[in-house]
């Protein structure tokens, strides 16, 4: 494994299509943009001039959401090939991946799948990450999921396991703060407690998005990772508690459904920007 | 068995009818159906969701109701075999085609063909399509026995129905309008630079390009293309041919050089 990630540590956007114009236009419009791999593996066409565009004047990153990882089965040697041409050809400054499944039995279920956590699935999960580091010959981001159920033959809690999977790999982490308000809500545990022992120093990226309220079966709340909104204040506060302990890390707005103009999105960055900065000053007074 | 949790929950993804999984829980409840059906539906709203996006003329025709509906049924009965949602419904077409519910909307499937053929031809693999110019310097003695790649992004799609009409008037690229003219049309779909072009063929024209694109010489094709519709013009396909920047490149006979001496 060469190459660590190395993102800014500012904040970027996930890029949209509907914003390149509005993005070439603007001198400094965020730190650095991130695409879904999957989209960018056609042959050829305006995808490819549009990224190659953003590429030669922008920090990227590149985020898979098909690999399914967390997969008892075979890595696709396919998809991983294709990863390897699109990290190759584009030489992202990071690339990442979840901690969940997303195909089985050469379906693709098309979301991200929790997963058990124990002994077993840990080994597993180790070697599909080392497989990844070993194909694309850089370190990648493991992202801690959000999810609505748990499993009962579990017996390692998310923190440990994902801790154990970058000791074991030297993977870093992406911390996804909306997942874990999300999970944290969904399955009545405190989120501060999973942030205090989450290994921050592992950590090279972190996601922000928002989500929506639905409730489960006996009206409780039940939180759902839809990007489709802006960020929550709960999520801002836990946002401001883990920059305060990491110091700046570079920061993803995550919007993905009903995208907004880019001037929204635009503002929401320059809201995760400012707690950044508010983390670099005091550390540099300190 | 390390793959059990997985089977099961992939199962009962894909079917509402089954039971949730064993072994999966929830702090609250016993049985949490409506925690499970968040995967369930997340799986299928996102693929009909990235079927709307690939077929949106079809949706136009058809409503957002019915649209759903049949796009459900093909989710559930087809899922993607790759992550690749681009490439996700090339089957879709046939699908609608053996649709019962929409069988009284007959050029449904031809329309669903070109929307395939679009999004296909949109993530093509890009070419320089050669210039008119390479054309005017041929050698009129050897035009005949000439072949011509076709640009990556070529997409044929013949039709008994006027599907490139239909599709322009539902896609907005055509005012709508009674289509006084209802004839077969074959459809030509390719992306020789940034945008994808929709184009009627003339008469023959599809034969002629489809030979083109199995590698046949321009005398072959132009032969086929006879036997296809006796209204072929040559000529008029040709300069369609250069001018739509259908060429990739051409190739001489063995031993032959292009240019006039």
């Amino acid at each position: 494994m060469s190459r660590a990630s190395h993102l800014p540590a500012s904040t970027g956007v996930g890029f949209k299509p509907a914003h390149f114009d509005d993005i070439r236009a603007a001198s400094q419009p965020v730190g650095f943009f991130e695409v879904h791999a999957e989209n960018y593996m056609g042959a050829g066409g305006p995808p490819h001039v549009q990224l190659s565009a953003l590429r030669e004047r922008h920090a990227l990153s590149v985020h898979g959401v098909g690999l399914s990882i967390g997969s008892m089965q075979q890595l696709d040697q396919a998809h991983l090939a294709r990863l390897r041409a699109l990290c190759d050809h584009y030489e992202p400054e990071s690339f990442s991946e979840h901690l969940a499944w997303s195909s089985h039995g050469g379906a693709y279920l098309n979301d991200l799948l929790p997963l058990p956590y124990t002994p077993r699935t840990l080994a597993r999960v180790v070697e599909h990450v080392d497989e990844v580091q070993t194909a694309l010959g850089r370190q990648m981001l493991l992202e801690n999921p959000a999810t609505y159920i748990r499993f009962a033959e579990s017996t390692i809690p998310e923190v440990d396991f994902l801790t154990e999977i970058a000791k074991r790999t030297g993977c870093g982490l992406l911390l996804d703060i909306n997942n874990v308000f999300v999970s944290a809500t969904n399955h009545d545990t405190p989120p501060l407690p999973y942030l205090d022992t989450f290994p921050l120093d592992r950590v090279r990226e972190i996601h922000l998005g928002g989500h929506d309220e639905e409730t489960d079966d006996v009206g409780a709340p039940l939180l759902i990772d839809t990007h489709g909104s802006p960020i929550s204040a709960a999520v801002w506060a836990l946002y401001t508690y883990v920059i305060a302990r990491t110091g700046a890390v570079a920061t993803l707005i995550e919007w993905d459904n009903d995208v907004p103009d880019w001037p929204t999105l635009r503002a929401e960055a320059a809201k995760a920007q400012h707690v950044l900065c508010t983390a670099s000053r005091s550390s540099s007074a300190a | 068995m390390l793959v059990t949790f997985e089977t099961s929950f992939a199962d009962a993804l894909l079917d509402a009818d089954r039971p949730i999984p064993d072994g999966i829980i929830a702090h609250n409840t016993a049985i949490p159906a409506r925690r499970f059906a968040v995967y369930r539906n997340n799986v299928v709203a996102g693929l009909v969701k990235a079927l709307r996006s690939r077929f949106p003329v079809i949706e136009t025709i058809v409503g957002a109701e019915f649209f759903a509906a049949m796009a459900r049924i093909f989710a559930t009965a087809q899922p993607p075999r790759s992550p690749l949602l681009a490439s996700y419904g090339d089957t879709f077409p046939a699908f609608i085609a053996a649709f019962e519910p929409a069988s009284d909307v007959p050029y449904l499937a031809d329309v669903a063909r070109l929307e395939a053929a679009r999004t296909r031809a949109y993530h093509a693999a890009d070419a320089a399509p050669v210039g008119a110019d390479r054309f005017a310097m041929l050698d009129g003695k050897i035009i005949a026995d000439i072949r011509v790649p076709m640009h990556p992004s070529t997409e044929i799609v013949r039709s008994q129905f006027p599907i490139v009409t239909i599709w322009a008037m539902n896609s907005g690229e055509q005012a709508l309008a009674p289509i006084e003219d209802w004839r077969a049309e074959d459809a030509l779909i390719a992306r020789p630079h940034f945008d994808v072009q929709v184009r009627t063929l003339p008469p023959g024209g599809a034969a002629f390009l489809l030979a083109l694109a199995a590698g046949q010489s321009f005398g072959e094709a132009a032969a086929a293309a006879l036997a296809d519709h006796p209204d072929f013009d040559l000529t008029c396909n040709l300069a369609g041919l250069i001018g739509s920047g259908l060429a990739r490149d051409i190739i001489a006979p063995e031993s032959r050089s292009l240019s006039q001496p």
